[in-house]
């Protein structure tokens, strides 16, 4: 199969969709013809023009309620944040119209709007631009939250996310964007709420979250070599989230470990850990553990960022910690 | 008060005239089951600006949308939802409007273009954009409108909404009720430039600002700004000055904010005795007519209330359906 990065599947996912639906338009600050900041919509100005790669005014309130105002009329939107922390300006709307319309209307309003963003404490960008706010919208009802961390995913969940009539947050890890790998061509949708077991084994399982999944691959990789055989499971969508999956892999390995690069507090990790102990607490032969990035604001010198997310070795050793108890 | 001139028929100016006195019987009514506990929480009522909702919605077909604001009620039923429907809704029950969920402050029947009241200032003046550009990008002939209050043209969403909607020529109205009141608080307090409408200019679209009182004032002004966006022109900012002779909310406290004076002087100004006075004057209604019209309204406003107390409580087990699509 032929390779790409996960930017250049994103990129043909979108392609494809907005080929297929003329509902389906993107705003962003140098979405149109610069082609993203990213390159998300490399190519796409040109096919398309200004109504459907619309640049915007730095007016992120503005266009997020814009656009959801156009998903409830019947247009399919593409919010591209750029950094995903620029949506915290759009956060009342998102909360309260977005997340609620379709409730709030019985049902007899859509939502299709698709909320993207590239997110993580990764590089030398600082406080203000490294941001991952998935446990905010897995606490409000309404949002489907989707984090890919293969080139493949990420067009196939993609391409879900535009054809869902719901509110998706697609949240790229800044890690990622470069990353090669197959991707098949055409007609490819990977549906929401279905984990993947990347790697199999019996010592312990691993759920990563975004880079968190590649970066636990590699600690499994070296993990075997100390004869540990690693699981590794990619929920891939965080809400819906793949309960059974993540269960199956504790009922086989009885311990379980969960890495994502965001803060401890009332997190992703905290949430699966709480949902496999109220569901399979005599599967566990140790306590559920979290490995999280640091609980502060992104840096920006490479000294000071030393540490601030889990690495590979952080991740290996934290699994023999775990192994051993 | 203007004269009427010819410019709309007797059926026309009927038309406007039953509007008017619906959403004020409908009021009314629901004024008197406030007190008398037989609906809850916020109550917003629109007695004293009943031509605003009238004299704008009287050029919106059913295609049309409209999002409204936490004092909706009259901009629903001059969109067409009937007063069974909001009386149920308010009494909570699963016949309402929307299905008990909302209340006074989330009115929603998309089916003839109520695309929403809402909790949040603000917010329908963006939603509204948003629905414009929908209706562009998928060449639909609709026109959106927002209705907000002088409390919205202080919240961002007005700078950004009108800003974008200028800038891409959206076909949306923007209909600021400028009741001089932000909840309590008084817009010469929290604005330099008494004039919404002069907003307008700072970004490139017209401001309009008419008496929002005058019922064919309102109809002349909104009838060039609809015919604007239909023609694809851009949007159009329509300042509608007028009062709320109610508390903000039924069962606050009216006082400390303004004086009884004033209040006195606006109920003195009430669209719809003026807008009788214009009808009688020039011959296009008698007293009769008129009175038959206001126990009509009444009648149906009774049968409402009956229809919505009649009605089956929602069912808890639904309180989470339709969170999401599928």
């Amino acid at each position: 199969m032929r390779e790409m990065t996960f930017v250049e599947a994103a990129r043909e996912g979108l392609a494809e969709e907005m080929a297929r639906d003329p509902a389906v338009f993107v705003v962003g600050e140098g979405s149109g013809a610069r082609g993203g900041n990213f390159n998300t919509t490399v190519g796409l100005y040109d096919l398309y023009g200004p109504e459907r790669l619309r640049d915007t005014p730095i007016s992120e309130r503005g266009f997020t309620a814009l656009c959801t105002g156009a998903a409830a009329a019947g247009a399919r939107p593409v919010v591209d944040f750029m950094f995903i922390d620029f949506l915290t300006d759009a956060f009342g709307e998102l909360f309260n119209q977005t997340a609620k319309l379709q409730w709030m209307s019985h049902g007899r309003l859509k939502m299709p709007i698709v909320l993207r963003g590239c997110f993580g404490a990764f590089g030398p960008f600082g406080a203000h631009h490294a941001g991952n706010y998935a446990p905010f919208f897995m606490h409000v009802p309404g949002f489907r939250v989707v984090v890919p961390s293969t080139p493949a995913d990420a067009k196939g969940l993609l391409k879900t996310a535009i054809r869902c009539d719901d509110p998706v947050m697609f949240l790229e890890h800044k890690g990622l964007l470069h990353l090669k790998g197959p991707v098949p061509e055409g007609e490819h949708l990977v549906p929401f709420g279905q984990a993947t077991v990347c790697r199999e084994g019996t010592a312990a399982t691993v759920v990563g979250i975004g880079l968190m999944v590649r970066r636990a691959l590699e600690a499994a990789e070296q993990l075997a070599a100390d004869g540990l055989a690693v699981e590794v499971v990619d929920p891939r969508t965080l809400a819906p989230l793949d309960l059974p999956t993540i269960l199956a892999s504790v009922h086989k390995t009885g311990r379980l470990l969960i890495v994502d690069d965001d803060f401890a507090p009332c997190g992703v990790a905290a949430e699966v850990a709480t949902q496999v102990m109220e569901q399979a607490f005599d599967d566990l032969d140790a306590p559920p553990r979290r490995l999280n990035g640091v609980f502060a604001p992104a840096p920006y010198s490479p000294a000071l960022m030393e540490g601030m997310v889990p690495g590979v070795a952080a991740i290996a050793e934290a699994v023999r910690t775990l192994c051993a108890e | 008060m203007t004269t009427p001139g010819r410019a709309l028929g007797n059926d026309q100016l009927l038309a406007l005239y039953r509007q008017m006195v619906q959403i004020r019987r409908c009021e009314e009514q629901l004024v008197k089951l406030y007190g008398a506990g037989r609906i809850w929480g916020a109550c917003h009522t629109y007695i004293g600006e009943e031509a605003v909702a009238t004299g704008v919605c009287a050029h919106l077909r059913p295609t049309d949308v409209v999002f409204s604001t936490h004092r909706g009620h009259g901009h629903a039923l001059a969109k067409g939802v009937t007063p069974r429907e909001l009386i149920a809704e308010l009494m909570g029950k699963a016949t309402g409007c929307s299905g008990g969920r909302g209340g006074s402050m989330h009115l929603f029947k998309p089916e003839v273009g109520l695309m929403g009241t809402s909790g949040i200032v603000g917010s329908s003046i963006t939603l509204a954009a948003g629905s414009a550009y929908a209706a562009k990008l998928l060449k639909q002939d609709r026109v959106s409108v927002a209705f907000f209050g002088d409390g919205a043209a202080n919240n961002g969403a007005f700078h950004e909404g009108l800003n974008m909607a200028a800038i891409w020529d959206l076909p949306v109205l923007f209909v600021c009720e400028n009741n001089m009141y932000a909840t309590e608080v008084p817009f010469a307090q929290v604005a330099k430039n008494p004039s919404v409408a002069a907003r307008a200019g700072a970004y490139g679209l017209p401001g309009v600002a008419v008496d929002g009182n005058d019922v064919l004032a309102v109809h002349r002004a909104a009838d060039e700004a609809v015919r604007r966006a239909r023609a694809g022109t851009g949007p159009t900012l329509l300042e509608c000055k007028t009062y709320r002779t109610r508390p903000h909310s039924e069962g606050m406290r009216d006082a400390g904010y303004r004086t009884a004076e004033e209040v006195t002087a606006w109920k003195a100004r009430c669209p719809i005795q003026r807008f009788e006075a214009v009808l009688l004057a020039d011959g296009a209604a008698t007293a009769e007519n008129l009175a038959r019209i206001g126990a009509e309204l009444q009648a149906e406003i009774e049968d409402a209330v009956r229809y919505a107390q009649s009605g089956p409580e929602p069912d808890p087990a639904t309180v989470a359906e339709h969170l999401y699509s599928a």
